[in-house]
């Protein structure tokens, strides 16, 4: 079992990637940074005074219990005497009472607390889930292609379900456990002096004992996370995957696989397992050797008649209760140390600042006509990649452009811009005059519309995806925007119509039906300029040519850019843009640049040869080292 | 029950050590009755004696006794962890190689997620219960019964006031269990739903951005956050409730045992260390008490995830390899007759399929989106098994021959390719562990896949979910390279070109010609120009192959598959509503007038 050797193996089939940028430094948790200490005080704030009435229960609750052996102690010590004196119990009978009353007010405190510490734990759990979300939204564009989704997602789910399960189970536990620790100890030296100092004794062994367990129990926790996310990152991917798999015969290759990491988890698991059997039976050891030397010396001092048997007892009952919580604040350890870490995470993403910032005076745009104007444009990426060197460019409104160029020229970058996903490094863009950034955001998006080639379809009917490109729309207007761009036919032909299920991001239409959903969204929202990112290479012809009709219907009255990879599309274009580099290097109607034997005109002749049958001519002129980015 | 006993034969190899574990385990319990015992007889005997001689001895039992109770749970909790994660293990290595054996049917109807759950959450399940659980249930039935014996003998009325005390806490436990998991699979459930509203605003933010829909996406969040918020707070009270009262019993018990105990020993009828003794073992059960309805609801619970674990492993794989040979293969394939119908389908999704592919020839499948062309190539390598018919390379039926001889004759590269979290080596790799590096690149030079050199770390980067991320066509030229680099006879490509763009398409078809030539090739199209990688075409209509030919033929004497290649333009749609409003200057985009 080389733990070493299997990990080293491992990592060779996984290759290599960059470093998960989320990882957060190991000794975090209780030393919080200050933005995170920020969020959790921001957070607090709103339960100030029922956090302090829920303090004050709490030590109601935990004195009342801490009283139940004491009074036991004097029932024994007081109560009976004078029965033996032939007095009667009544003083017995009092102590009972009192003992009762005491389990009473400890239940109705406890559930209180509980209850109390349920609700402000959920109330904060609800607001950073809001907040979180909330703040992805405003987020622009360009965080979100550098974070990716899948971080936008753990961010709001496993991180926000570390802090929920710390305040759910960890926190109660914390303060009930240090509570239980220091009212014990009080009470045990208010009994017995000299016994509670005995009793006392083996704590400092303790809590270096602990202190150890906690370093090399975060330690195994980490691992066994790591080797248990490799787990199920391999066994979803295979199960996914069979179909290759099992073609390509990676059955064995697989087991071999599979089994180095369940053996890796396996390893990781009985380490983690046997540090907890190490350490269990480890603090069952000081508190037996206490409760034995407590017996000796509280035996040698009842004989002396310097303690009563009542305080014995009351010394056993204590101290079964004083060293168990130990166990527990070392089982909570790991759950504070990850929701320390997730509260990081969360914190480091409630800093970010939107890139794209909303205007503090929105100008006007009462009727948007859709007249674009590029003045002196330029756009570089974050690592200084210029994309755009300078543009400078008018669209009068009702235009048709389509864009046309290799993968990497600018043509999505200008159609960026256009939608406001990022701002310009330099220069303007105009809308009818108006500066985007001088827009409101609504405005804008009522105006602007882009169409990506994503088609992103969300979990609901059909109606509500259509829906999406504007809320308050009624049936019947959103039937007749799917008739606008013929989506009417296939919609009306499924079996519950307009309110088909479509199914996980859209799988249940093929991709043209979902292209043409997302045409009548757009449609539906009517905005004056119109970009699409026009993606019909995964179509088959008679769905492609379904979705140039459309193309012709939902760009009618307004300004249109599009992006185009086939060239069939530049038949409904006015105007076609050729980019290179950043630039525009031709510019005019399509039938002019056919017949001036430029780039395009090579384009096209190449396009033509590729539909025409005739096979691949020769390799088209406008070809810069296709699919390398 | 039955699965769950099943389950305990993995245990069967940890044998001695479990012998050990219980042996340490019921001696742990003796000696935790034990410790209060030596302290009842220290204050009978020495504290009302005022014998300091016979402490001394005493407390150095109470000692050693702690000690050996220490030890022995040591010993249980170390040799428990090997039985059960070795158990927890064993059974994730075989789930995973069954499943591996099942065939696509199953995949199909399973989603990965339930598989998951079923590795993940019902093992752990299992494992609590085989290894905690089950031990726990018998030794805390005996430590109850025999502690409950000692206390009647003590005094039988507080020995009868403890047993009654616990009837309640068993019941309620247990039924509180019940109704935990019950509302935490309603939070978990809610939970999931929440997840997919943010998967899909993380996914669709650039939509939502397009549209401006931020706040509507947020309403819709919020929604589920609050539902969430309420079954929490229900989860909440349920435990409150719950907990407090496993804590009341106890000490209404404590306070009652300590009025009739001090008035037994009032009148004589008690000794002061055993009302001490008392009170001491009855706190002992607590813990055992309020843990047998846990365990027992833990019981059930592992009792269910057994039976779901079963059902995996019950199921046979319905597609097996035959022991047949051939022995110099040429790759010569038929489809005789074959009908496929998936599982419960009214209607077959091929019928009466006959086509031959010859060795060294290429046969492009066309058809319309749904017409079964991917269904008809899945047929080859036996990911699906024909319903009527049969299949056939140089003459011999593919269910007679061995999986993996029949899987190293064909190999096909998905439209959808399927990337593993994993080196690009090993993603090139998978159909040939042992390629050599020349190999590999000349595999990425076919599939004009020489991007992978630019990766951060070349071959060794990681792609997938996980590492680097593709797009759509450099994935598809990854999987064609991973067909190419297996070497098959027969060589699929389903629709492998869709998402390269133009030009990238021409230069990969001109290097698979030279691929082409020495396999039998079935090349899945819906674009003229991949059609023309083929000898002969077959047109799949209604499920079956409506003709033959070559491409020029059956454009010129086949209209519907006129209507399925002919670029997309209105005008060449025999039965269109032709779009009259066509600029004029289109008409040289015309591709039938072209050909014509």
């Amino acid at each position: 079992m080389s733990g070493q050797t299997t990990t080293q193996g491992t990592q060779d089939w996984r290759g290599v990637a960059a470093e998960d940028r989320d990882e957060v430094p190991e000794q975090v948790s209780f030393l919080l940074r200050d933005r995170s200490r920020r969020l959790l005080a921001d957070l607090l704030r709103p339960y100030r005074r029922r956090i302090a009435l829920l303090v004050a229960v709490i030590v109601v609750c935990n004195a009342a219990s801490l009283a139940i052996p004491l009074l036991v102690q004097v029932g024994i010590d007081s109560g009976i005497p004078p029965m033996r004196a032939g007095e009667g119990p009544g003083t017995l009978l009092a102590v009972v009472a009192a003992a009762l009353a005491a389990a009473v007010t400890q239940a109705a405190t406890r559930q209180a607390f509980l209850t109390m510490a349920g609700r402000i734990g959920q109330g904060i759990i609800l607001e950073l889930r809001r907040r979180v979300f909330r703040h992805f939204q405003r987020l622009s564009l360009s965080f979100h292609e550098d974070y990716t989704s899948g971080r936008v997602v753990s961010r709001l789910t496993s991180d926000i379900d570390a802090i929920s399960e710390m305040l759910q189970s960890g926190f109660d536990s914390l303060v009930t456990a240090v509570l239980t620790l220091a009212g014990t100890a009080v009470l045990l030296l208010v009994l017995d002096v000299h016994l509670g100092l005995v009793a006392l004794l083996p704590l400092p062994v303790l809590l270096l004992f602990t202190r150890w367990f906690r370093r090399q129990s975060s330690i195994a926790y980490r691992r066994t996370r790591e080797t248990v996310a490799l787990v199920i990152v391999h066994f979803v991917e295979s199960m996914t995957g069979m179909r290759a798999v099992q073609a390509f015969r990676g059955e064995r290759r697989n087991q071999e696989i599979f089994s180095r990491l369940n053996a890796d988890y396996r390893d990781a698991n009985i380490r983690s397992m046997r540090l907890i059997a190490v350490f269990m039976p480890g603090v069952k050891l000081i508190g037996n050797v206490t409760i034995a030397a407590v017996l000796f010396y509280g035996g040698w001092l009842a004989i002396d008649g310097q303690v009563t048997v009542g305080v014995l007892t009351a010394f056993l009952l204590y101290l079964r209760q004083f060293y168990e919580p130990m166990q527990e604040i070392s089982q909570f350890y790991n759950t504070f140390q990850s929701a320390g870490a997730a509260l990081e995470k969360l914190s480091g993403v409630l800093e970010e600042r939107p890139a794209v910032a909303e205007p503090r005076e929105p100008a006007a745009l009462e009727r948007p006509r859709g007249r674009l104007r590029f003045d002196g444009v330029e756009f570089s990426y974050l690592d200084g990649t210029p994309v755009l060197p300078r543009l400078d460019l008018t669209v009068p409104a009702g235009q048709v452009v389509a864009l046309v160029g290799a993968t990497g020229a600018g043509k999505t970058t200008l159609a960026k811009l256009v939608a406001r996903f990022y701002d310009p490094g330099a220069g303007r863009v105009l809308l009818d005059g108006v500066d985007l950034r001088d827009l409101s955001e609504d405005a804008l998006r009522r105006a602007v519309v882009l169409v990506t080639q994503e088609n992103f379809l969300f979990t609901g009917s059909i109606a509500d995806n259509i829906r999406f490109g504007r809320p308050g729309a009624d049936a019947d207007e959103v039937a007749a925007a799917a008739r606008a761009v013929g989506a009417h036919g296939f919609v009306s032909a499924l079996p519950d119509g307009y309110d088909t299920q479509v199914g996980k991001q859209g799988g249940r239409l093929s991709a043209g039906q979902r292209q043409l959903v997302a045409f009548a969204r757009a449609f539906l929202a009517d905005p004056a300029v119109l970009i699409l990112d026009e993606a019909t290479s995964s179509l088959d012809v008679p769905g492609e040519r379904l979705v140039q009709r459309a193309m012709r219907t939902i760009l009618t009255d307004r300004t249109a850019l599009i992006i185009a990879h086939r060239l069939s599309t530049v038949e409904i274009a006015d105007r076609v843009l050729v980019m290179d580099g950043g630039r525009i290097v031709e510019d005019g109607p399509p039938a002019r640049l056919i017949a001036e034997a430029g780039r395009f005109a090579g384009l096209h002749r190449a396009w033509l040869d590729s539909i025409s049958h005739r096979g691949p001519g020769g390799a088209p002129d406008l070809q810069e080292s296709p699919g390398r980015n | 029950m039955g699965s769950l006993w099943r389950m305990k034969s993995y245990l069967r190899p940890y044998s001695g050590r479990l012998t050990a574990i219980w042996l340490t385990s019921f001696t742990g319990i003796a000696i935790g009755i034990a410790i209060p015992l030596v302290g009842k007889q220290i204050v009978n005997g020495p504290v009302a004696r005022g014998d300091t001689g016979a402490l001394f001895p005493l407390a150095l039992l109470a000692l050693a006794l702690g000690a050996v109770e220490a030890l022995f749970v040591l010993v249980r909790r170390w040799l428990l962890a090997d039985a059960v994660i070795g158990l927890e293990t064993a059974i994730r290595d075989d789930l995973y190689r069954h499943l591996q054996r099942l065939p696509m049917s199953f995949h199909g109807a399973w989603q990965s997620g339930q598989l998951l759950s079923r590795v993940t959450t019902d093992l752990s399940t299992i494992r609590r219960f085989l290894g905690f659980g089950m031990l726990f249930l018998v030794l805390i039935t005996v430590q109850i019964t025999a502690v409950t014996v000692l206390l009647f003998q003590m005094y039988w009325p507080l020995g009868l006031l403890v047993a009654g005390s616990a009837v309640p806490v068993v019941v309620v436990s247990m039924r509180f269990e019940k109704g935990y998991i019950a509302i935490s699979r309603q939070v978990q459930d809610e939970q999931g739903d929440l997840a997919t509203v943010v998967e899909e605003s993380a996914g669709g933010i650039r939509t939502i951005k397009a549209f401006g829909r931020g706040g509507h996406v947020f309403d819709v969040f919020d929604d589920g956050a609050r539902k969430v918020y309420r079954t929490s707070m229900e989860k909440v009270r349920l435990s409150a409730r719950f907990f407090t009262f496993l804590e009341v019993v106890p000490n209404l018990t404590l306070a009652l045992v300590l009025l009739l105990g001090a008035l037994a020993v009032g009148s004589d009828r008690l000794l002061p260390g055993d009302l001490m003794a008392f009170t001491v073992l009855m706190l002992q059960l607590v813990w055992p008490i309020s843990s047998l309805g846990f365990i027992l609801a833990m019981a059930q619970e592992a009792m269910t995830a057994a039976d779901r674990v079963a059902e995996v492993l019950d199921t046979d794989p319905d597609i097996v390899g035959g022991a047949k040979a051939i022995d110099r293969p040429r790759g010569h394939l038929r489809f005789e007759g074959v009908e496929f119908r998936f599982p419960g389908a009214a209607e077959p999704v091929l019928r009466d399929v006959w086509l031959e592919v010859r060795p060294g020839e290429t046969v492009a499948v066309v058809g319309a989106t749904g017409s079964g062309k991917t269904t008809l190539t899945s047929l080859v390598p036996r990911l699906h098994d024909v319903t009527a018919g049969r299949v056939t390379i140089d003459g011999r039926d593919v269910r007679d021959l061995p999986l993996p001889v029949l899987r190293s004759l064909v190999a096909t590269a998905f439209e959808e390719p399927t990337l593993f979290s994993m080196s690009v080596r090993e993603n090139l790799a998978l159909g040939r562990p042992d390629a050599t590096d020349e190999e590999i690149e000349a595999a990425i030079e076919v599939a004009q896949a020489g991007f992978v050199h630019g990766l951060p770390w070349g071959l060794a980067t990681r792609i997938g979910e996980q590492g680097m991320s593709l797009s759509g066509g450099q994935r598809q030229r990854l999987a064609l390279a991973r067909a190419v680099l297996s070497r098959p006879k027969i060589l699929v490509l389903d629709d492998t070109l869709s998402a390269l763009d133009v030009e990238t398409e021409a230069l990969v078809e001109e290097a698979l010609r030279r691929v082409l030539r020495d396999a039998t090739g079935i090349v899945v199209a819906h674009r003229a120009s991949t059609v023309l990688l083929a000898d002969r075409v077959a047109l799949l209509l209604d499920g079956t192959v409506a003709h033959v030919g070559r491409h020029h033929e059956l454009m010129a004497a086949v209209p519907e598959y006129r209507a399925l290649l002919s670029a997309g333009l209105d005008a060449d749609d025999a039965d269109d509503d032709a779009d009259d409003g066509l600029d004029d200057d289109l008409d040289g985009l015309d591709a039938e007038g072209a050909l014509r």
